[in-house]
């Protein structure tokens, strides 16, 4: 009698695709957990002035401007309504619904842009203005770098929605920033109801 | 795994519940107070968690018949081992259960890998190793005189077992374990969740390694 393994003498063992975490879902686990971390110390660096000062928040003499960023909250949280309608349209072969979806998130993502750097210049005071400042600054200019980030992502995406890519079966183009988009937005929802309203 | 940035839809679905979320805690901190709000953030989160990690929870899998394969007068055996692949007691297993039959015995020997190594793919070692451990208790088996053949599976044993059964087809399985109190697999459950997961007569093969080098010391 002979025993015998079917050995891999000659190459690598063949990698075993069972139980292993595919890749899209690994790079998007690690993307979170990176933001997490990123947008996590940022908090932790607001919760300690907040709570161990122990002060009102915003301290006297600083205002923000809740109203405005209350609107500007609603244009995002619309954008997002926005992005999902597209992708929705795409996977029902709707390509004028794809289209405008892309349209109106980049027009809606951009307004909400300008307006924080019009708020910015009205805002009457500096980053170096007490740790108020720094952290104010700090946390809504780390959420705009994301927002800035995710324009161009979108706006690719829109370039290439008119240039006849994606299709009902094929569409990462726009999930992958919608995705993005989303997170961008839950995490400005924080930022707004931390920063400016609690 | 809960993912709630899965897919565009969850991640559309997971803003939404956020934007519920922080409305009701603003609403209750303005309207009743900082305290109020507070309550409602502590709720909002232990129900929250709870739902997540009951949604997290997979459902118990309904046994699997497996088809049989060879023919009516074969026995086919299904051996999954890892550390103890080399032991004694399941070398003696084997023997036994082949004996009058025309037997057909494959093992399967788990790559076993660190969790960190499993979810970067990084699995050559342990396929490596448990390759090793595979040639050398074939080897023993073939002294012995049984006839069987291996393969390394994958690094979750009952994955291992699904994937060998759905190829191999056996008529029974043994799991060989360190004795209770050493076996990870025992206390992971492994056993138990062999016999409610397949439909196959399983047989649990415990080898005490170290009795067994000191019983050959």
């Amino acid at each position: 009698m002979s025993a015998h393994a079917e050995a891999h003498a000659s190459h690598p063992p063949l990698a075993n695709q069972s139980s292993r975490v595919d890749a899209p879902t690994l790079g998007m686990l690690l993307f979170i957990a990176s933001e997490i971390m990123l947008f996590g110390s940022f908090f932790t660096a607001y919760f300690f002035v907040r709570v161990v000062n122990d002060t009102a928040w915003p301290p006297e003499g600083f205002h923000l401007p809740v109203f405005v960023a209350g609107v500007n909250t609603a244009i995002l949280v619309t954008s997002s309504f926005t992005i999902h309608w597209a992708l929705q349209s795409i996977k029902r072969g709707n390509r004028a619904g794809l289209q405008a979806g892309l349209v109106l998130t980049v027009a809606l993502g951009l307004v909400f842009l300008l307006t924080q750097v019009r708020e910015y210049s009205r805002i009457g005071f500096a980053p170096h203005d007490l740790s108020f400042g720094t952290i104010f600054y700090g946390l809504t200019g780390l959420h705009g770098a994301h927002v800035f980030v995710g324009l161009c992502l979108l706006t690719m995406a829109t370039i290439r929605a008119f240039r006849g890519h994606f299709t009902p079966a094929h569409h990462h183009g726009v999930e992958i920033p919608g995705i993005y988009w989303h997170f961008v937005d839950v995490m400005w929802i924080v930022v707004y109801a931390t920063i400016y309203v609690l | 795994m809960l993912n709630p940035f899965r897919s565009e839809s969850e991640a559309y679905r997971f803003l939404l519940l956020t934007v519920g979320y922080f409305a009701a805690i603003v609403l209750a901190a303005v309207v009743l107070g900082r305290w109020a709000g507070l309550t409602v953030f502590v709720v909002l989160t232990l129900a929250a968690l709870y739902l997540a990690l009951r949604r997290g929870t997979p459902e118990p899998r309904p046994q699997e018949a497996m088809v049989r394969r060879g023919t009516e007068d074969e026995r086919r055996i299904l051996v999954i081992a890892n550390e103890t692949v080399g032991g004694g007691a399941l070398r003696e297993e084997i023997k036994q259960r082949a004996e009058g039959h025309r037997e057909r015995v494959l093992v399967v020997c788990p790559a076993l890998n660190a969790p960190l190594r499993h979810w970067v793919s990084d699995e050559d070692g342990a396929r490596a190793a448990a390759q090793q451990r595979l040639e050398s208790s074939l080897a023993r088996l073939a002294e012995a005189g049984v006839d069987a053949s291996g393969e390394v599976g994958d690094g979750d044993p009952l994955q291992a077992i699904e994937d060998a059964l759905r190829t191999f087809g056996a008529d029974e399985v043994i799991i060989s374990t360190h004795p209770e109190g050493r076996s990870h697999w025992l206390e992971r459950g492994v056993v138990s969740g062999a016999r409610e997961r397949f439909d196959v007569p399983i047989t649990h093969v415990i080898t005490d390694l170290e009795a067994e080098r000191e019983g050959a010391g």
